[in-house]
């Protein structure tokens, strides 16, 4: 007879993982909500901008997530599907040119735009895959990072897509009259621009996570993390390294399609040099930062990443950014940032999210103390070692253990 | 033709110096198997110092460049010491963002401290200074830089081929374990290549610098032209990066000289792109490059 926490714990790692099985997970459901709705009630707009920015990233960095964290093959090249993406919605969802100098556009719906996005980005990852997965670990890194330049010298030239080098404006989500960029009236409540956006992000963001989520929790998902951590030992098992990989890029070109078309349409102008090699580093800093391998850890990663830095600018508690001498916030940012990337790496490479789940089991283990006088380390305590974390649930339950 | 060669002696010059950055990188990989992304910050620091050196605080050149080197051979060490050594047995990938890191902060060091105007750059002669033959400019500057690597190149051939350390580097590259086994200190080794890699790269930076006239926080980013140049030749083969050096700097010249013939078809700005497009043709036929060892995998 075992009434133990572990044996409490294998009995609900012996059912498959549900999305809201337990208590726990209706009432962090619940908070997250609530805490939603109180946002949406009394933050101003400036907010919404740094919040809905975040969203935005943390959905790159899912992204990057899925592609360098759980599959372990690593990209400089985010920016460029995050470009394509964005491009993609430009084109589609663009007004229709008024002079022959104008970018195209075709004027189409937002519900044809968005997916697109996702579904082109996805499809120029299914082109390059196959050449860039032959090779491994760091000439990947430099190959996608070859594919930033020569997007860079194509978004340049491509001036009836991109607009060349002055950049082009990018289209808002609009159903109708009820265009995203202005002020609307919602079932009788004015929303702003920012709101409106948020009502659109947060979902897409939640869905993503969770799609992401439930991936790595199938066979497909043990077969990127089996490729991340021992590729030939992965192979002779009997997984489809091709396969493996390529869904992994063609998922993660997806997400960045998806994340860039919606940050071009937030900002809603953009010159070609934005999608440059330092937006793709940073985002390979929030995995870093937030913690890699992990959907709180892109959550987290992007919030400390992008969000941070605006809010230390939207309490201006430093000179705002200029190209001047001196430590200013972008100075401090990128400081920070690099800085953040190596301690994270020497001290906790599962990132923020590490540090929390050491806190979490550092707690526990303290009660458990108290309570039952000192147990035995178990078999849980493996999924918080230091490193990427095991994720426990993918652990096949011992037959019979459960009873 | 005169042109032609003018361009092809241009390209020489700019590849040796691709060269000298793709040695710090060989050497570093060859030793520990790091590739260090903050190469092109080490070469920015360097050649600032030096820069700031002359014109700030009125040192003779090549005290300033004694001082550049000492201070890029100081950041690269410690960084070596402190940091990368206890990731050893890391994943590539982790190992590869540290030095990313580091070329963050390296960088953002820079712009804190000397702003983002550009500043001069320091030469030893006249930047304009040089010799006519046959319609050719052979330029002060360019033939230094070759001169240099040269030297450089038959200096590293000598120490790693006929001097103690030169041999147990190449020990170590071979197998860790082994060069342990037989009594070599591999700590000194990798800090030794470190050392070796920071020197060079201020080097580079100082011909890089009197080339462009100018130097601002941007010009680490010349380092990811020499990943072509590596990767071209194989990064663990130290000839490879100097002909790989050379194939992208005449490759990339020609290109930059005739390309206004083709601006109609191709666009502006080819040149900024073709030792990618080089690069990825290469690797897509040899992915371990030209002279670079095919790697078994064990299990």
């Amino acid at each position: 007879m075992r009434t133990s926490a572990a044996g409490e714990k294998w009995r609900a790692i012996s059912q498959p993982p549900r999305l809201l099985g337990n208590t726990s997970r209706w009432l962090t459901l619940g908070i997250g909500l609530i805490l939603a709705i109180l946002f949406f009630t009394i933050a101003s707009e400036d907010w919404f901008t740094i919040v809905n920015y975040t969203m935005i990233a943390a959905i790159a960095a899912l992204a990057l997530n899925v592609l360098s964290g759980y599959t372990g093959q690593i990209s400089l090249g985010l920016s460029f599907f995050m470009a394509i993406g964005a491009y993609t919605a430009a084109l589609l969802g663009g007004p229709q040119p008024t002079s022959s100098l104008d970018p195209q556009g075709f004027g189409l719906s937002v519900l044809i735009w968005l997916p697109a996005a996702g579904i082109v980005a996805a499809l120029v990852g299914a082109l390059i895959g196959p050449t860039a997965l032959r090779l491994k670990g760091f000439y990947l890194g430099i190959v996608t990072l070859a594919l930033v330049f020569i997007g860079q010298y194509l978004f340049r030239n491509l001036s009836s897509i991109t607009g060349g080098p002055q950049g082009r404006t990018f289209p808002a989500p609009a159903f109708g009259d009820f265009s995203f960029d202005q002020q609307n009236n919602l079932f009788g409540i004015a929303v702003t621009s920012g709101q409106q956006y948020f009502l659109l992000i947060l979902p897409i963001l939640a869905l993503a996570a969770l799609f992401v989520g439930n991936v790595m929790r199938s066979r497909a998902g043990r077969a990127f993390r089996a490729v991340r951590d021992h590729e030939v030992g992965a192979a002779i098992m009997g997984v489809n390294l091709f396969e493996a990989k390529m869904g992994a890029f063609i998922l993660s070109s997806f997400l960045a399609g998806i994340a860039g078309a919606l940050f071009a349409s937030y900002t809603s102008y953009i010159t070609p040099t934005y999608w440059d090699l330092t937006l793709s580093i940073q985002f390979v800093a929030a995995i870093i930062v937030g913690g890699i391998a992990s959907i709180w850890g892109s959550l987290l990663g992007a919030a400390f990443v992008f969000g941070l830095p605006q809010v230390i600018d939207h309490f201006s508690l430093l000179p705002a950014s200029n190209s001047g001498v001196g430590l200013n916030s972008g100075n401090l940012n990128a400081l920070i940032y690099g800085a953040l990337i190596v301690v994270f790496l020497l001290f906790e490479p599962g990132g923020v999210l590490g540090l929390v789940q050491r806190c979490q089991a550092l707690i526990r283990s303290l009660n458990r103390h108290e309570r039952e006088g000192g147990e035995p380390a178990e078999i849980i305590d493996l999924s918080y070692n230091a490193g990427v974390p095991i994720n426990i649930e993918d652990a096949a339950p011992v037959k019979g253990d459960s009873e | 033709m005169a042109y032609f060669f003018q361009l092809l002696f241009a390209g020489i010059a700019q590849g040796c110096v691709y060269a000298l950055i793709g040695l710090g990188f060989s050497i570093i990989f060859k030793a520990s198997e790091v590739i260090n992304f903050a190469q092109g910050e080490l070469l920015l620091v360097g050649t600032y110092i030096v820069s700031a050196g002359v014109f700030e605080w009125h040192l003779p050149f090549f005290l300033a460049l004694g001082l550049g080197i000492v201070v890029t051979v100081i950041i690269s060490l410690l960084f070596e010491r402190f940091i990368l050594r206890r990731m050893i047995g890391r994943p590539v990938f982790s190992i590869l963002m540290m030095t990313i890191g580091l070329d963050i902060v390296l960088r953002t060091s820079v712009i804190i401290y000397w702003g983002s105007n550009p500043v001069p750059a320091a030469s030893p002669f006249a930047i304009t200074s040089g010799f006519n033959l046959g319609g050719v400019l052979f330029g002060a500057n360019d033939l230094w830089t070759i001169g240099t690597t040269i030297v450089l190149c038959a200096a590293l051939y000598y120490f790693l081929h006929y001097t103690k350390y030169g041999l147990s580097m190449r020990a170590t590259a071979l197998d860790q374990e082994a060069a342990l086994a037989v009594g070599i200190n591999i700590r000194s080794v990798y800090a030794l290549a470190w050392g070796i890699a920071a020197f060079i790269a201020t080097l580079g930076g100082v011909f890089l610098a009197i080339d462009s006239f100018a130097i601002d926080p941007t010009f680490g980013g010349v380092a990811l032209i020499a990943f072509p140049a590596i990767i071209l030749g194989g990064i663990d083969s130290v000839s490879g990066a100097v002909v790989g050096g050379i194939v992208i700097g005449v490759t990339q010249v020609l290109t930059a000289g005739y390309e206004s013939h083709v601006t109609n078809i191709v666009g502006a700005g080819i040149h900024e792109i073709t030792p990618y497009i080089i690069m990825i043709l290469v690797l897509l036929i040899r992915p371990y490059g030209l002279f670079g060892t095919r790697k078994v995998e064990r299990i």
